[in-house]
């Protein structure tokens, strides 16, 4: 975490509020929280609001406020105590079925690492893994937790097309395929979930801030879980 | 109701609106028309609401028939329309009787047209927005490009739109040079001195691995500061200028990934990046620095200069 929290141009219409320089939950905190309470403050001009893992870009319409003025609002706001403290966090359940035709690479990171694949579900399902930020895909969480026993290097060559709801590994990070995709991350399993679905408010079922936790099921849980949609 | 019939797709032809704003926060692109100063002009030469969706129209090939008496606008890169065989002025209102042909047959310049329809495309919104997200498959016409046989709806026409056309000495012209300002950083600090020189003293060509994610470009290699070749991932910006670990530039564009891990050296400003839309592979473009105040006075100065525009047609 910097000692002093940085406010960068990002051409005309981007103010990034950089808090750190690492992927740590504290940092991640205060990015949380601060993208929380710019939403509550309603400041004119302002577009979006996205967080990362260590910052946010606010975007902007210079028309209606000016870069100084919303760099001195966000100073305000980020200096006031009242906003470092960690808002509640929404907590989702993933059910996902590990192994099989869902996660064909299970077999590979439980030999990688001597393990038996129940070891390996059992590792990754047993924690509860922050969702720093959203990516990649529409939807698509970058998730984490500890999962040291388990990381496995990303393919050389990503895999042409990696089906919806994947729940893969790559390196120390798991995250979730929220649409058909290309993918360089170890499949382990898959949920019946839809993480994005453009059709029906509020499209996404993540959002960066949520506490995820995996939640193992058989195939028959599966297709009946996937037959019913979303809930 | 019916308006355009597709009789043949073109190289690329999208439906687009400003975009889809708001969902960044979860990972979604914006997409919305490259070149938004010819998007908005189209749209205004047919008095629709600023932001009706128009066709974006890449490269050559695309033909339409119409299927009722329409009122059009052709703007951005002249991309040689004709209707039954004849040039079709662009830059104005035009008036275009039903069962007509109207072809995109060349490249004078630029490289991508926008058609607006008075009335406006009608396609369903997904997601507040019109735009085709061609990555997702969504938005647009079942978020692809326009095919034969599609078949495209327009919205109620005002009455009486009359002929108006943008001041000929206002036209943009686009060449094959291109300045493109930018605001420095956010991640400049992970450039050495001579790397942030050589990006503002040389000219960058752009690849024919470019499309509306963004452009890729060939030039100089821009040094890193040692271990500066990766970032932590942040949000990426409309004309964030990233330089992975290769020391080569991509400007970010319309369809760009939310996020991204390598550091963004600079940022062009708005303007210069809709622009840019008419940029095409073997252009060359040139970096030069502004301060965030310079681009907004930039950005001033140019809305000042699209609100007269616009004059009737003598």
């Amino acid at each position: 975490m910097y000692r002093r929290t940085r406010y960068l141009p990002a051409g005309d219409e981007g103010l990034v509020i950089e808090f750190g320089n690492e992927i740590h939950r504290a940092v991640h905190h205060r990015v949380y929280a601060m993208a929380r309470a710019v939403e509550e403050a309603v400041i004119e001009g302002i577009v979006e609001i996205i967080p990362s893992y260590r910052s946010i870009l606010i975007t902007y319409d210079p028309s209606m406020v000016s870069f100084q003025r919303l760099k001195d609002e966000m100073t305000r706001i980020a200096e006031n105590p009242s906003h470092t403290e960690i808002p509640e966090h929404r907590r989702v359940e993933i059910p996902t079925c590990y192994g099989g035709e869902y996660g064909p690479d299970l077999d590979f990171v439980a030999n990688h690492h001597g393990l038996s694949p129940e070891e390996v579900i059992r590792i990754h399902a047993s924690q509860e893994y922050l969702v720093y930020m959203l990516g990649f895909t529409p939807g698509f969480p970058y998730l984490g937790g500890n999962l040291e026993k388990i990381a496995i290097p990303r393919l050389k060559t990503p895999k042409v097309r990696v089906p919806a709801g994947s729940v893969g590994i790559a390196g120390n990070q798991t995250g979730i395929y929220p649409i058909e995709s290309p993918g360089g991350w170890r499949i382990i399993g898959r949920t019946p979930l839809a993480l994005f679905d453009p059709l029906r408010p509020p499209y996404f079922l993540l959002a960066a801030g949520d506490l995820v936790r995996f939640v193992p099921i058989e195939k028959e849980r599966y297709m009946d879980l996937l037959s019913h949609g979303r809930s | 109701m019916e308006g355009l019939e597709v009789l043949h797709g073109g190289t690329f032809t999208t439906i687009q609106d400003l975009g889809r704003k708001g969902y960044q926060q979860f990972g979604m692109p914006t997409a919305g028309a490259m070149d938004i100063t010819s998007f908005r002009l189209a749209n205004r030469l047919v008095e629709n609401d600023d932001g009706q969706a128009c066709l974006e129209i890449t490269y050559i090939g695309l033909r339409l028939a119409t299927i009722r008496n329409l009122t059009i606008a052709v703007t951005g890169g002249d991309l040689m329309p004709t209707v039954n065989g004849s040039p079709l002025p662009m830059w104005q209102t035009v008036y275009i009787p039903k069962d007509s042909e109207i072809a995109f047959t060349g490249v004078r310049n630029g490289i991508r047209s926008y058609l607006a329809v008075a009335g406006g495309i009608q396609v369903p919104e997904i997601m507040e927005s019109k735009s085709t997200y061609i990555r997702g498959g969504i938005g647009g016409l079942e978020g692809r490009p326009l095919k034969k046989g599609d078949r495209i709806h327009i919205g109620p026409q005002r009455p009486g739109v009359p002929l108006r056309r943008v001041k000929e000495n206002l036209i943009p012209r686009y060449g094959e040079k291109w300045k493109a300002r930018v605001v420095m950083g956010p991640q400049d600090d992970c450039f050495t001195k001579r790397g942030i020189e050589t990006f503002l003293s040389s000219e960058y060509t752009v690849t024919p691995q470019s499309d509306r994610m963004g452009y890729r470009l060939q030039g100089p290699v821009i040094q890193h500061r040692t271990k500066g070749a990766d970032i932590i991932s942040d949000a990426t910006c409309l004309g964030s200028v990233q330089v992975p670990g290769h020391g080569l530039p991509i400007l970010l564009l319309a369809d760009r990934q939310t996020t991204g891990g390598y550091p963004k050296i600079a940022t062009a400003i708005s303007v210069d990046v809709y622009d840019l839309g008419q940029a095409k592979p073997g252009d060359k473009i040139q970096f030069s620095p502004v301060t965030v105040v310079e681009a907004h006075e930039i950005r001033e100065e140019h809305k000042r200069r699209m609100k007269g525009i616009i004059e009737p047609l003598p």
